[in-house]
């Protein structure tokens, strides 16, 4: 009975009237408007007698990148386009720590007890949010870095470091030849401090008290490695200091070390002191989220310091510092792309050279905005799997 | 309550606003919508509009730059002004769009501008691949190398484990790749968006020489602080010949463009300048006569006035005119080498007018 | 900050300048380190930048090209169209200043009136109409540049967003599959690359897909850019607002009877929009920054123009003195704007709802 009287109802309201069919009919206009706009445009496009395809990628790039990872005239676009993804992250990768570990110092800094120090990291955070980073680039770049000593007389630092307008050398720890004898134990160190760990846990949860003291993981982590240096010949592991040498035509380059090229420089310094005034920002925002009655209560209860830091107060700002903080990064490393103002080879740099050179306007572009979605996509896939641990440590 | 009412009316004068920002350009397209975008010349395109719009360079001194006065001005600057002395016979009815090295070829392939002249080298790829049509050589240019004096040295392979800084989008780092390869000498390529930033990392010691057309150079380093100071190096590391170019296929519009450039040198040749024009209509010399559209159908089969290349003799001057206003002795100074006429033993050698 | 760091204290004492230095700069040894530390940070920063800016510093860079920073290339013989405009601003500011109390109040909804009538006004009066108009010639906006140029690619990147944010939002929250996944991917695809990327859409992609007889500017192809990017963010700050409705709302306005463009346009929007002002009062501060990025597709915006000045034959180099005016300038405006907006946020009482 109920199936038929439906079916009344149905026949009752017209179809053009019946809310379902309209749905549909309004999800079926609005997806024909916007096939509409593309087919046009693509219709605009093809009028151009432009085409479109992805075949110039394997063809030579016959231009020279120096930054990163190594490249010839002779690779291919595609490798070039390699280089510039690898540089971009690069930079977002190192910059992400640097800004946090800024970020964390500001942040703390501006809820000092000492006035003077609080003033400071306020005056900072202030100029900082209030002008483009676009501008400070240019000015570190342009106005810092290229005033900078010329190499041959670079200012020395004790290491050495080198520090001249053609960026800053840094000495370098390098594998020597019988480090394939010691990694073996650096592997052997790693497991048994993993196996110490799980164990350490489980008694935990069993009993409540750590049964292994974590001093135990440490000594092992450093006994094992240290006792393999002593068995085997030579050093693993061995300096690699800058020297100055001048070229048969007189040319200055350094020899050994670490070159930071002026440009990561720039780029790295100018990411990291700008997403690091944000970053504070969301630190005290985040450490002044608990309320003080939260400390109070777990010093009433006979926590100690150090355990109302790490097991009441943190846990609770982390949980408000966490997606802040993602959005930070994704910043950080979007922001990176104006690297192509003061000549740093990143991902939208290289691009536009590869444009340049091949005149694929389109395929280009869609190759900028597919890489900058995976990276943004990763970061954020990392942090979110932090944030629901630091979600299930809260409850 | 009721006053957010007045909230909903924002979209309609934010409308408002965009239309009277975008009415210029709505102008414009009325007057283009007339003639089918594709089938008709851009010539008559341009004749409808009332004006031609070149595509320039607006940094760099003595081919096309930002002269005090807020102009335009230069030697590819002054090609453009003639082809409007051309068309309508009158130099000033043009426009100019700067553009950076790496807008430069878009803006001719979506018909943001009629014509391209900035400095720009004539390729195999650019040709075919990128759609264009190049029209004449104005300028040999060669690939050079400038250096601190200092440093002494004469030729590339001096330049062992040099920083040498270009700009990026251009022939220049391709052809620099090409030459430090060829040689298998170690370098490190320093890459910029724009001349001035190339030219500041060059200045500031950054990079130990740069690169770029040997005109360019000469442009530059009179620009800096102390021209003698640097140097630019006796070699050429690639041919540049440079030139106007229109978008692909449209082979009126390319031939007006290619002619007028020709009949500037054509006028050199016959010592037709801006001065005597006038008195040259009264050559016996048939070439003249047929140049200055006294006799013969030149101006029509192009689609011009007969009288076209008079106007531009007048208002812009033969070749060696505008040459030696911006690269000249009264410009940056640069000989004229290779841009003499053939019969002075330079590659110009304009196409028989007839 | 200091302020709050001694009201905080319950029986509000009298402090003396050395019980105030004591507890403020040296309670503990660390404290008392700390300030040294400062201070000898703050002697050393302190002195350079002092004998650099009265000493080193060359600011008749600055000086003699103030119009090439405020106008560009704006017709110097125009200029005063842009003090017209200024004029405007400011008279609507001080006239919104002077009735700020008037809620509700006719005057009120006059000033609203006039705020939205300024746009098109401003926009008529800067470009004018044709080039033989006698009183208003035409200046395209290609010549627009320097701080003329970033203030009207941030004001009119946000106003335009702004309607197709609130699209962008409402077809989020959409109960219409199609409809709600498009807007989506619309706004997390624009959220998740650089306003770089872009800008160069729609300088060098945006002219392919058009009809050969549509051209822009320049500089109308960098504000359809911004447009399209600021709308992205927009959607997302009045989904924010949208959520802040209770469902009450709702339910009590489907009560009545109201269908549902009405319920969202008399119930909804309205406490939604009011909510959401701070967030796009602060989209627009980082938007007025970002304007800058249009220097690298070669629009002569503020810092494009003091690029161009650094290039200027008898001020080569001078990158310094140059690039710390616009960074002054920078902030000058968007410390004002930030401090404008807190007092808007506490005046709308936006956290107590």
């Amino acid at each position: 009975m109920g199936k038929v009287r439906t079916h009344k109802s149905v026949a009752i309201v017209p179809f053009w009237r019946d809310i379902r069919v309209l749905r549909i009919l309004a999800q079926l206009a609005f997806l024909m408007v916007v096939i509409a706009i593309l087919l046009w445009a693509i219709s605009n496009y093809r009028a151009r007698g432009l085409i479109f395809g992805y075949s110039f990628l394997s063809k030579e790039a016959s231009f020279d990148l120096a930054e990163g990872i190594p490249f010839k005239p002779t690779d291919s676009y595609a490798r070039a386009f390699l280089v510039g993804v690898v540089n971009t992250v690069r930079v977002a990768v190192i910059g992400i720590i640097l800004a946090t570990l800024l970020g964390l110092v500001t942040g703390i800094a501006r809820l000092s007890r000492n006035w003077l120090l609080r003033k400071i990291a306020t005056v900072y955070i202030e100029i900082i949010r209030n002008t483009p980073l676009l501008v400070q680039l240019f000015f570190l770049y342009f106005a810092v870095i290229m005033k900078l000593p010329r190499l041959s007389r670079a200012i020395v630092l004790a290491g050495p470091v080198y520090i001249s307008n053609r960026g800053v050398v840094i000495p370098w720890l390098r594998l020597a030849e019988s480090f394939r004898l010691w990694w073996p134990f650096l592997l052997l160190a790693a497991a048994w401090a993993g196996v110490l760990i799980v164990i350490r846990r489980r008694t935990i949860r069993r009993v409540g008290r750590p049964g292994i003291n974590l001093l135990w993981v440490f000594s092992c982590l450093i006994a094992v490695p240290v006792l393999g240096w002593l068995l085997i010949p030579g050093n693993p592991l061995r300096f690699d200091l800058p020297d100055l040498v001048t070229r048969s035509g007189g040319v200055i380059t350094v020899d050994g070390g670490v070159t930071l090229s002026s440009e990561f420089t720039a780029i790295l310094t100018g990411l990291v002191i700008y997403t690091a005034a944000f970053i504070a920002e969301v630190v005290r925002a985040g450490i002044q989220s608990v309320p003080k009655g939260q400390a109070e209560a777990a010093r009433a209860q006979g926590f100690t310091n150090r355990q109302i830091l790490r097991l009441i107060v943190l846990p609770q700002a982390l949980r408000v510092i966490i997606p802040p903080l993602i959005s930070q990064y994704l910043n950080l490393t979007k922001n990176s792309s104006l690297a192509i103002a003061i000549g740093f080879l990143d991902l939208y740099a290289v691009s536009q050279t590869m444009l340049n050179q091949s005149g694929r306007v389109v395929e280009v572009f869609l190759m900028i905005m597919g890489s900058y979605l995976a990276i943004s996509l990763t970061i954020s896939l990392i942090m979110n799997i932090i944030n629901k641990r630091i979600q299930i440590v809260e409850r | 309550m009721k006053n957010k009412s007045f909230l909903f009316l924002t979209p309609l004068l934010v409308l408002i606003f965009i239309l009277a920002t975008c009415a210029p350009a709505e102008k414009e397209s009325t007057a283009e919508e007339k003639t089918t975008a594709k089938a008709v010349s851009r010539l008559q395109l341009i004749k409808d509009r009332g004006n031609i719009i070149v595509g320039c360079n607006a940094e760099l001194p003595g081919f096309g730059y930002l002269n005090p006065a807020g102009e335009f001005e230069g030697f590819d600057v002054d090609f453009g002004r003639a082809l409007a002395a051309a068309i309508f016979g009158d130099a000033g009815k043009v426009e100019f769009r700067p553009l950076t090295a790496a807008e430069r070829l878009p803006a001719l392939q979506t018909g943001e501008i009629d014509v391209l002249i900035r400095n720009t080298t004539w390729t195999l790829t650019r040709d075919t691949v990128n759609e264009l049509d190049w029209a004449a050589v104005t300028f040999y240019d060669g690939q050079g190398m400038m250096v601190r004096k200092a440093t002494g040295w004469k030729t590339i392979e001096d330049m062992e484990g040099a920083t040498i800084a270009t700009t990026t989008g251009t022939t220049t780092e391709m052809n620099l790749a090409d030459t430090f390869r060829s040689r298998g000498i170690d370098y490190t390529p320093l890459l910029f968006e724009s001349t001035q930033d190339t030219n500041t990392a060059y200045e500031e010691g950054r990079a130990d020489a740069e690169t770029s057309d040997k005109s360019q150079l000469a442009a530059l380093r009179s620009a800096m602080a102390n021209p003698d100071d640097h140097v630019i190096l006796d070699i050429t590391m690639s041919k540049e010949p440079l030139g106007p170019l229109t978008a692909h296929g449209d082979n009126q519009w390319n031939d007006v463009v290619r002619w007028v450039v020709w009949g500037m040198m054509e006028a050199e040749e016959k010592g037709v300048s801006s001065k005597n024009v006038d008195e040259m209509l009264n050559s016996n010399d048939p070439t003249i006569r047929r140049l200055l559209g006294v006799e013969g159908e030149a101006g029509k089969s192009l689609g011009l006035p007969p009288d076209f290349m008079v106007k531009v003799i007048k208002q812009v001057g033969n070749y060696a005119e505008v040459y030696d206003r911006h690269l000249g002795p009264q410009g940056i100074n640069i000989p004229r080498g290779p841009n003499r006429l053939w019969k002075d033993g330079g590659l110009l050698y304009p196409m028989a007018w007839r | 900050m200091i302020k709050e760091a001694l009201v905080e204290k319950p029986p509000r004492e009298e402090v003396g300048l050395l019980e105030w230095l004591k507890r403020n700069l040296f309670s503990t040894w660390y404290n008392t380190l700390l300030t040294f530390v400062s201070l000898a940070f703050l002697f050393f920063v302190g002195r350079a930048i002092i004998v650099w800016a009265l000493h080193t510093a060359r600011w008749e860079v600055v000086t003699t090209n103030i119009k090439v920073f405020m106008i560009g290339r704006y017709p110097a013989s125009e200029a005063w169209r842009v003090l017209a405009s200024l004029g405007v601003i400011l008279l609507l500011t001080a006239l919104t200043w002077v009735f700020r109390k008037l809620r509700g109040r006719p005057i009120r909804q006059w000033l609203i009136l006039g705020w939205l009538l300024s746009f098109p006004l401003i926009g008529v009066l800067l470009r004018g109409f044709s080039e033989q108009n006698l009183f208003l010639p035409l200046v395209s906006s290609r010549v627009w540049s320097g701080l003329l140029l970033t203030l009207v690619l941030a004001i009119v990147g946000i106003t335009a967003s702004f309607p197709l944010g609130l699209i962008l939002a409402l077809g989020r929250r959409s109960k219409l599959p199609v409809i709600k996944i498009l807007c989506t991917i619309y706004i997390e695809t624009i959220r998740g690359v650089p306003l770089i990327s872009v800008l160069f859409m729609s300088q060098l992609m945006l002219p392919l897909f058009l009809p050969p007889h549509i051209r822009l500017s320049t500089v109308m192809r960098a504000l359809t850019g911004i447009t399209l990017f600021s709308a992205a963010y927009t959607a997302e700050n009045v989904r924010g607002g949208l959520a802040s409705v209770p469902v009450g709302q709702y339910e009590a306005a489907r009560s009545l009877g109201l269908s549902n463009v009405l319920m969202m346009v008399l119930i909804v929007l309205p406490q939604a929009l009011r909510a959401v002002i701070p967030a796009i009062v602060g989209q627009f501060i980082s938007l007025f920054k970002d304007t800058t990025l249009v220097v690298i597709v070669g629009l002569l915006d503020l810092l494009g123009v003091a690029k161009a000045v650094t290039g200027q034959r008898q001020f080569i180099g001078l990158h310094q003195e140059v690039y710390f005016f616009v960074a002054l300038l920078f902030f000058i405006f968007c410390s004002l704007m930030s401090r404008g907006s807190r007092r808007l946020e506490r005046s709308l009482g936006v956290g107590e709802r």
